[in-house]
């Protein structure tokens, strides 16, 4: 017999938790929405060619058929015998261990290595397999810090670290400000300033958090950026993870520093934060698997690689995943010619992307990495504002057909850039983007103005904001060359 | 504001919540030093506490054989290669979604049927019950569990979501069913203390008694959960492991002909292909839930542990081959039934009595008649003696919260027949060993009375639980001697 139901006297109960029903998936943001919109009507160049074309989704889809090709030299071999019997398949079908394939994380160690020249070693045991990069950021983010601590992080950036740091972890974002003004690169000052702003919230701050290549931005972290991030989180006894997914996609000078490098230069000064340094990685991005779910995080920090392997529980790589690419990235002439073709494709695509948009007074940051870029459309705003922003945003995906990011999605402090992804599409389908793209930059005062002034070589011109404006668009200007 | 040494770490990460520094971890890592091989180790530790399914493997593996297809990676199957390890999209591969729907339908006799758009994926069944604990409750706030339940409900629901897991203790007497009496108990404590109550969690079939919840519990369940408007989250992850009667009763079948109104946003079902399929390294967990707002919720969070694709398109054929499907189930059943009996009859030979059961991968044993005392502390004891001296690594009841000591865990769907009859073999010798041993002590305990009665009777009178210095020491507590001298 059921006992009486106490009545309360309270309103009733929420009947999911308040992680389900708040928002900080940040999955009502644009970014999903243009996403949405995209879904409902999407383009293709024979049955819709009139659909919207993705250019919000950070794939690299230049380079399958290298990996196809290498499949057919090297089938699938899940139902071969090793020598003395065992069969492959049984024991991968049971194998659920957390340390994670050990020729997996061999393969994939070297692998990494190899992506920085060979100048880091990767060690292993160091390495903690997870569920995607996404799976990594949330774990990571357990371990390093409790409901309501804070990681500075420099805008813009990546609209999914939202939910991924924060959703279901309780801990905080801090912006740290980053402006075009030196072309969005992080600086003391905006650390420090963070730093502040989060003590005045009385946020603990653990840590701070980069991505390296950008994502937004499309550009390596220079050097002596790098340096001073590491001097910052020594002297303020704060970890730095480094998200390096994109680090396979740097096509173009200086090339890709990882933040192991800068650690390995430093030497023995680099003893008192080497326990607080930890890189996140993928293959989603560098070899265009994301549905595989190959995420990474690798750290010195015995601690650290302990209870993130533990929490790996949560989201480990399928064992016959495991399986296939240890023995694709074991393959060390496949993953070189890879490596070199695939950035080669990506910087031809860049280009195409950054000439096309040339042509049409549309500049861009400058960038060597990444799979997309930030290009600045402030001039085709009805208002220098966010509200122009969205408007602007609005009609690109609705009236265009192009689905982009706006940069506040990305938390951009200055409205009107917006990350345009080239990855993702054919050489033709960019083609018609752009083609779009021009007829409604016509359709535009600025807009219209500016192309104008596009289709006129720029020594002739004599305006302060044309040259300005022209300096963006020449290769060999801009202040990331002055580091090197 | 820099923070210390000490705060490295998050309390998560720096604390024990993951459950690894139990004691019961002993008896893993005995095995793991010394692990039983037959041809190479016959003499190491055999592993009972893993509960695993390896006799079915050779179908799975001879279907895959024959459908190269399936795979991304064959000549056949790389034609889809660059859909399929492009695809991340978190409502999975529609025809994954379709397959398992179906599959789920057709393990339960096509009792119930299952919608795919519901079915939501998560990083195996271990993720499922994270990411529900995420969704149903905020931390602080409690799930009721029957005991004794699986040990890492701890870690899966509560290590990183805050919540709590309160006991619904079971017991013997009535074969550990779940009682309506029990469950008014454990709720009315949870409010007592002050702690709110969002919902039940219960394994059917029940890991680790291997007995099947009958469908008057669990309409007794949605009922009350409907009454009290909490959860019911049922781990179905052993629902295709039933090799006898009685058959299996799931919960989506009660509440469409059992409790067509009891209210169904409280519904949610855990399942996974790791029991079942006996595929654990492939990771495919999943979240069936009647509840929109939770299929929404739980699929954004599902980022965080989706299956991979290459696995998802894999397991989409073999799914939906009805026919082999069918086979498999039916041939399973078989051999889980025949490796029950033998290893029930086997116990039974030295009067070892284990919980009927009939489904799982495991057996409740009872060696209550052994332990020297009714104390948690002697089942460790005994425990201790089996993974060391008799070298079989099974799992003390205690560990899975049970409230009485001397009931054991031991699986034995993981090994072949031939180490099956060695693990056999030992535990006969050992038993015999100790019923001897017993019974030597009993003689000489009967010898030494004559001798210094007063003192030991009244020792015996005082408490029946003998110091273990005492030769008296060695016999159970239902021993006739210690009756006799008290």
């Amino acid at each position: 017999m059921v006992s009486q139901v106490v009545a309360d006297e309270k309103p009733p109960q929420q009947l999911l938790s308040k992680k389900a029903g708040c928002n900080s998936h940040g999955q009502d943001s644009s970014y999903f929405m243009g996403w949405q919109e995209y879904e409902k009507n999407p383009f293709d160049p024979v049955s819709n060619p009139s659909g919207i074309i993705q250019m919000g989704l950070a794939e690299n889809q230049l380079s399958f058929d290298m990996v196809e090709a290498w499949l057919e030299k090297n089938p699938d071999a899940l139902g071969l015998r090793r020598e003395d019997g065992a069969s492959v398949f049984r024991e991968l079908a049971l194998f659920q261990d957390y340390h994670g394939l050990p020729a997996f994380k061999n393969a994939l160690a070297r692998f990494m290595s190899e992506q920085r020249g060979y100048k880091v070693a990767f060690d292993p045991s160091n390495i903690v397999l997870t569920a995607g990069a996404t799976s990594a950021n949330e774990a990571l983010m357990f371990c390093l810090a409790d409901h309501g601590d804070a990681f500075l992080i420099p805008t813009p950036y990546y609209p999914g670290f939202d939910r991924d740091l924060k959703w279901r972890t309780g801990a905080e974002i801090v912006p740290v400000h980053c402006t075009s003004a030196n072309g969005f690169r992080v600086t003391r000052a905006a650390l420090d300033d963070a730093y502040r702003r989060a003590q005045k919230r009385r946020l603990r701050v653990k840590g701070v958090l980069i991505t390296n290549p950008s994502n937004p931005l499309g550009t390596t972290a220079p050097r002596a950026d790098l340096e001073m991030i590491v001097e910052f989180v020594a002297a303020r006894g704060i970890h730095l993870v480094s998200d390096e997914i994109y680090s396979g996609t740097a096509f173009g000078e200086p090339g890709f520093v990882s933040v192991l490098e800068v650690m390995a230069e430093r030497g023995a000064a680099a003893a008192d934060v080497s326990d607080r340094v930890h890189v996140v990685y993928s293959l989603s991005k560098d070899l265009g698997l994301p549905g595989f779910r190959v995420g990474a995080i690798y750290s010195s920090n015995a601690a650290v690689v302990s209870a993130a392997t533990k929490m790996s529980s949560f989201g480990l790589i399928s064992s016959q995943t495991q399986y296939l690419l240890a023995a694709m990235l074991g393959d060390k002439d496949f993953t070189r010619s890879y490596v070199a073709e695939n950035k080669r494709r990506i910087k031809e695509r860049h280009d195409q992307l950054v000439d096309g948009l040339r042509e049409i007074g549309i500049s861009c940051l400058e960038s060597n990495a990444g799979l997309f870029c930030w290009v600045d459309m402030s001039h085709l705003m009805r208002s220098r504002s966010f509200a122009g922003e969205m408007e602007l945003w609005k009609k690109v995906v609705f009236e265009v057909g192009l689905n982009i990011s706006p940069g506040s999605s990305c938390h951009c402090r200055e409205p009107g850039w917006f990350r345009v992804c080239f990855a993702n599409m054919s050489a033709k389908t960019l083609d018609v983007a752009m083609q779009r793209l021009r007829s409604f930059v016509e359709s535009t005062t600025n807009g219209a103005a500016a192309l104008r002034r596009a289709a006129v070589p720029a020594r002739s011109i004599s305006c302060p904001i044309a040259i300005k404006w022209a300096l963006r668009l020449t290769p060999s200007s801009g202040d990331r060359k002055a580091e090197r | 504001m820099a923070f210390k040494g000490g705060d490295l770490l998050s309390e998560k990460a720096a604390g024990d919540g993951h459950g690894e520094s139990s004691s019961y971890f002993d008896g893993w890592k005995a095995y793991d030093m010394n692990p039983f091989d037959l041809r190479h180790n016959r003499g190491g530790v055999i592993q009972m506490g893993l509960a695993e399914n390896q006799l079915t493997l050779d179908l799975v593996e001879e279907w895959s054989k024959n459908h190269p297809e399936a795979s991304i990676g064959t000549a056949e199957g790389v034609s889809q290669f660059k859909r399929i390890a492009n695809f991340q999209d978190y409502h999975g591969l529609p025809e994954f979604r379709e397959a398992m729907a179906q599959f789920m339908g057709q393990v339960r006799g096509r009792k119930a049927t299952f919608d795919s758009d519901r079915v939501v994926m998560s990083g195996g069944a271990t993720g499922a019950q994270e990411t529900l604990a995420f969704c149903l409750a905020n931390p602080g706030e409690a799930f009721l569990v029957p005991t004794p339940y699986y040990p890492a409900f701890d870690r899966d629901c509560c290590w990183r979501s805050g919540i709590k897991l309160l006991p619904i203790e079971c017991h013997s007497f009535n074969d550990f069913r779940l009682t309506e009496e029990a469950l008014v108990s454990a709720y009315d404590a949870a409010r007592r203390q002050g702690i709110r109550v969002k919902g039940i969690l219960i394994t059917n079939p029940s890991n680790p008694l291997g007995t099947i919840t009958d469908r008057g519990t669990l309409a007794m369940l949605a009922t009350f959960a409907t009454e009290h408007r909490i959860h019911l989250v049922c781990d179905e992850i052993y629902a295709g492991s039933v090799f006898a009667k009685p058959e299996y009763v799931s919960i989506a079948e009660v509440i469409e002909r059992d409790v067509p109104g009891c209210n169904r946003d409280l519904i949610h079902i855990v399942y996974s292909l790791s029991k079942d399929f006996g595929l654990p390294g492939f990771r495919v967990g999943i979240i069936y839930s009647y509840n929109d707002a939770v299929v929404a919720c739980a699929r954004r969070m599902s980022s965080f542990g989706l299956v991979s694709s290459q696995t998802q398109y894999f397991l989409a054929r073999m799914l939906s081959d009805e026919e082999f499907i069918g086979h498999f189930l039916k041939e399973s059943t078989r051999r889980l039934a025949a490796r029950h009996e033998r290893f029930t009859s086997g116990l039974r030979e030295v009067g070892i009595g284990c919980l009927r059961g009939n489904a799982g991968l495991f057996t409740w044993m009872d060696l209550r008649g052994m332990l020297r005392e009714k104390t948690p502390e002697a089942e460790l004891e005994l425990w201790r003696v089996i993974i060391h001296k008799v070298k079989l690594n099974v799992s003390p009841g205690t560990s899975f919260h049970c409230r009485e000591p001397g009931w054991f865990r031991v699986c034995h769907a993981n090994m072949d027949d031939e180490t099956m009859e060695v693990a056999l073999d030992r535990i006969r010798g050992f038993v015999r060993q100790h019923q001897r041993r017993a019974k030597a002590e009993r003689w000489a305990a009967k010898g030494q009375l004559r001798l210094s009665l007063p003192r030991h009777g009244a020792a015996a009178a005082a408490s029946p639980y003998l110091a273990l210095s005492s030769p008296m020491s060695l016999l159970s507590p239902q021993s006739p001697m210690v009756h006799a001298a008290s």
